[in-house]
């Protein structure tokens, strides 16, 4: 590191009803990574947008280079050595790798050298990308990568990362910094923003920490345990859910050679899958993302059809109902994607609630619906589950993913399930909601219902499992207590040729 | 019956006269879509093109003239979708639908004085050595120059969409208005560009059957082909060289079935009359079976703010 090369003086950013960043200083040195932390809300998104030029500061400087840095928009920024990747991709689908490149370029040479210094540049950083390939055909890895490149070929002084690794499987994200840490040893500094505190601490060298729009610390991610990070997010000493200890009762859920092709194209189809829940039980099930989580999910919501006998509630059989007859009799789910499965975009939280509880909240009778009631059960919802919404009216959409996601485990968690599922409970959503949700998980077993958490987070699987097992290619390992696992042991669980998730528990 | 008095020469040359209406509307509608823009009322702008190119031509005396009036007829008339969706936020399809009924209603009123009306003869354009070449020279180079002009703008589009960096933008808006606004390109500006050159071809291909075609000026005498240029640009899955072959396939089995009907063929008319329609749809369809699929953004609204 030589000397600073982004210093942020006082920046500050309101906008109507919320200061977003409140006087925010800090430097970037050459060839530093940096990370951004800070809970959903805290104005990371933001302070970045003003450095990439997309939003204008209230007041406060910032100095590139020692010089004044004032972008009024993102061509600005990017001339002046500053390139960001952003957290939804901005690529056109249906062009090709070269095509969408050029797009992002002011000058952008003929597309022949362009697809060589394509070429060129994935190969010095280890990102193969094919200049000729449709977009729409590459997986979400590969996405990322020609964002990266599009970025690289401008050859950046600071390259902003907000939330690179959500989309990314664990040997996509190894690949990742790898790629990262080489650009920073040749003198490009990186902001990185992330959630995911334990990636902070393998890649980055200094954390800023905001909450609320102000810094309120910096550390050394090395040095400092991701628990310690995580209070510093929060402001308050995090609470660790915890367990009542309840009685663990009879078998609630059983499957039995559960075999089911998946419905899409690019599934998995699920393998001779056979588990037992029992009442008071969390049953954690982990694997790499597109092991047949969704499938299970489908199967077991009653979206996938299967054999009646494949799956026993309370032992009767219910493999051929579908989703209204397995809610009536305490089966719930809720489903990974929040948007368009869980809950409908365009729909107010009302008809949302009403969507999947008007079976067991009783909020319809002869056809009708019951308004009234369907509104007090989404302001309980609402209330329960601190959910940040100015109303229950609002659309599911104009949630952040947190809230929304708070939402949508709230709601089926208040409806008293026998068994629950979930998938994916606290993707996306900050340390203390996600704490708050597995609470809410721990005592709805506690009070008697079944669980079955799939998640790829192991960290959280481990917190709140009795149980754990893996998917892996549509087949589940045996099932384990989680308290006695090693890390080794879930490794391997988790199937030999997905051997890198170790790294990351 | 007496399939000896075709001549195959003059039908295939009279196959590109009936198919070049079609094949500017086509073209024109597929920039437009390319952008992002679903524009229905093709028909609207072509009929409104035929009596502006035709009232034009008729007090000028200059049949130019005429075809660069048509040309500025349709484009306003595009304009005013424009306005609706791009400025106003309206729905594309009611808007599109709504500018054909207003097109048609608006060259009837303006061509109430020019029924039976003669317009001035187009001059024809034999391009020098290349119309002597027998079979071929009267068929493809001795037409009048806007077939050839049909011809180039085919060309020319194919280029620019493939090639240029305007055509690269202008599909880049098309399949995702905000990505490509996130990365500074101004999306409504792009689309009202297209749509006006939308409008342009078709109020071109519009006077091309008032003025050369027929010539003569009768209501409602596009008679669907701005339907069938839509159908096209979908059949020929958005690629300028499936658009000018579905052209002329329809052109082609026009002509034919119009000579069979002369020829006097024991096929019922009905069954001749709907020939083109049939055959054009059915051999792109079976062409369209392969990947390709319709710009992302087709048909959707951009709002800067959202």
């Amino acid at each position: 590191m030589t000397g600073t090369l982004l210093s942020i003086n006082g920046l500050t950013k309101a906008y109507p009803g919320v200061v977003a960043n409140d006087s925010v200083s800090f430097d970037i040195g050459q060839g530093e990574v940096h990370a951004l932390l800070g809970e959903n809300g805290a104005g990371k998104s933001t302070l970045v947008k003003m450095i990439y030029g997309l939003v204008k500061p209230d007041q406060g400087t910032m100095q590139l280079r020692g010089a004044d840095y004032a972008p009024v928009q993102p061509s600005a920024a990017r001339a002046a050595g500053v390139a960001m990747v952003f957290q939804h991709f901005s690529l056109f689908e249906a062009l090709n790798v070269a095509e969408n490149i050029a797009l992002g370029m002011e000058n952008p040479p003929s597309m022949r050298d362009l697809a060589t210094r394509i070429r060129e540049v994935s190969e010095m950083y280890g990102l193969p990308l094919d200049p000729a390939r449709i977009v729409g055909d590459l997986s979400a890895g590969e996405r990322q990568r020609v964002e990266i490149i599009r970025c690289l070929l401008q050859d950046p002084k600071l390259l902003i990362m907000d939330e690179p690794t959500s989309v990314l499987t664990p040997q996509e994200v190894e690949i990742l910094f790898q790629t990262l840490r080489k650009l920073s040893s040749e003198g490009t500094a990186i902001l990185y923003i992330s959630h995911k505190l334990e990636e902070i601490r393998a890649l980055c060298d200094n954390a800023t920490i905001l909450r609320l729009g102000k810094v309120v610390g910096k550390c050394t991610p090395r040095d400092t345990t991701a628990r310690d990070m995580a209070e510093m997010m929060v402001g308050s000493s995090l609470h660790v859910p915890e367990r009542a200890g309840g009685e663990i009762g009879p078998v609630l859920l059983k499957i039995n050679d559960l075999s089911v092709p998946s419905p899409s194209e690019f599934g998995t189809s699920l393998k001779n899958i056979s588990l037992a829940v029992r009442a008071g039980e969390v049953l954690g099930l982990g694997g790499v993302a597109g092991n047949g989580q969704d499938e299970l999910l489908g199967a077991l919501s009653g979206e996938i059809p299967t054999a009646p006998g494949a799956i026993k509630l309370d032992g009767k059989a219910i493999g051929a109902f579908g989703p209204v007859a397995r809610r009536r009799l305490g089966l719930l789910t809720a489903p990974e994607e929040r948007l368009g499965h869980a809950a409908a975009p365009d729909m107010s939280l009302i008809e949302n609630a009403l969507l999947t509880g008007s079976v067991r909240e009783g909020l319809e009778s002869r056809g009708f619906l019951k308004w009234g009631k369907a509104k007090s059960f989404a302001e309980a919802i609402i209330e329960r589950f601190d959910v940040r919404t100015p109303g229950p009216g609002n659309a599911a959409r104009s949630l952040s993913g947190g809230n929304l996601q708070k939402f949508v485990i709230g709601r089926e968690v208040m409806q008293r399930p026998e068994v629950l599922v979930v998938n994916q409970p606290t993707w996306g959503v900050d340390a203390a909601a996600a704490a708050s949700i597995r609470q809410a998980l721990l005592d709805l077993a506690a009070g008697g219902a079944a669980v079955i958490v799939i998640s790829q987070d192991l960290d959280e699987l481990m917190e709140i499992s009795d149980h754990f097992g893996a998917l892996n290619e549509g087949r589940l390992s045996d099932i384990r207590p989680a308290k006695d696992l090693s890390v080794d042991e879930i490794g391997l669980m988790m199937g030999g040729s997905h051997g890198m998730e170790v790294a990351h528990v | 019956m007496d399939l000896s008095s075709i001549n195959p020469i003059l039908l295939l040359a009279s196959l590109i006269v009936a198919a070049t209406p079609l094949l500017l509307a086509a073209i024109g509608e597929l920039v437009v879509e390319k952008a992002g823009v679903l524009n229905l009322g093709v028909e609207g702008m072509m009929i409104t093109g035929a009596i502006c190119g035709f009232a034009i031509a008729v007090n000028t005396g200059s049949p130019v003239v005429g075809l660069i009036a048509a040309a500025g007829g349709g484009a306003v008339l595009s304009l005013l979708f424009a306005l609706l969706t791009q400025f106003a936020m309206a729905n594309q399809v009611a808007s599109g639908l709504s500018l054909t009924l207003f097109g048609l209603g608006l060259s009837a009123l303006i061509g109430q004085d020019y029924q039976g009306v003669k317009p001035p003869a187009f001059p024809k354009g034999d391009i020098p050595v290349l119309s002597d070449i027998p079979v071929l020279g009267p068929i493809l180079f001795s037409q009048d120059f806007v077939v050839y002009l049909a011809f180039f703008l085919t060309l020319g589009v194919w280029v620019m969409l493939k090639y240029s960096r305007a055509g690269l933008i202008l599909r880049a808006v098309g399949e995702n208005h905000d990505a490509a606004h996130a990365l500074g390109y101004k999306v409504v500006r792009i689309r009202v560009l297209a749509i006006l050159f939308g409008g342009a071809c078709a109020g071109l291909g519009g006077a091309y059957i008032s003025l050369i075609r027929v010539p003569q000026w009768t209501e409602g005498m596009t008679a669907g082909i701005g339907w069938i240029a839509l159908a096209l640009v979908v059949f020929a899955s958005w690629k300028p060289w499936r658009v000018l072959l579905g052209a002329c396939l329809f052109g082609g089995v026009s002509v034919l079935q119009l000579n069979l009907q002369a020829a006097g063929v024991a096929i019922p008319v009905e069954y001749l009359a709907m020939s083109p329609y049939l055959i054009t749809i059915i051999v792109l369809v079976i062409m369209s079976a392969d990947r390709s699929r319709a710009p992302a953004s087709l048909g959707k609204g951009f709002h800067a703010g959202s």
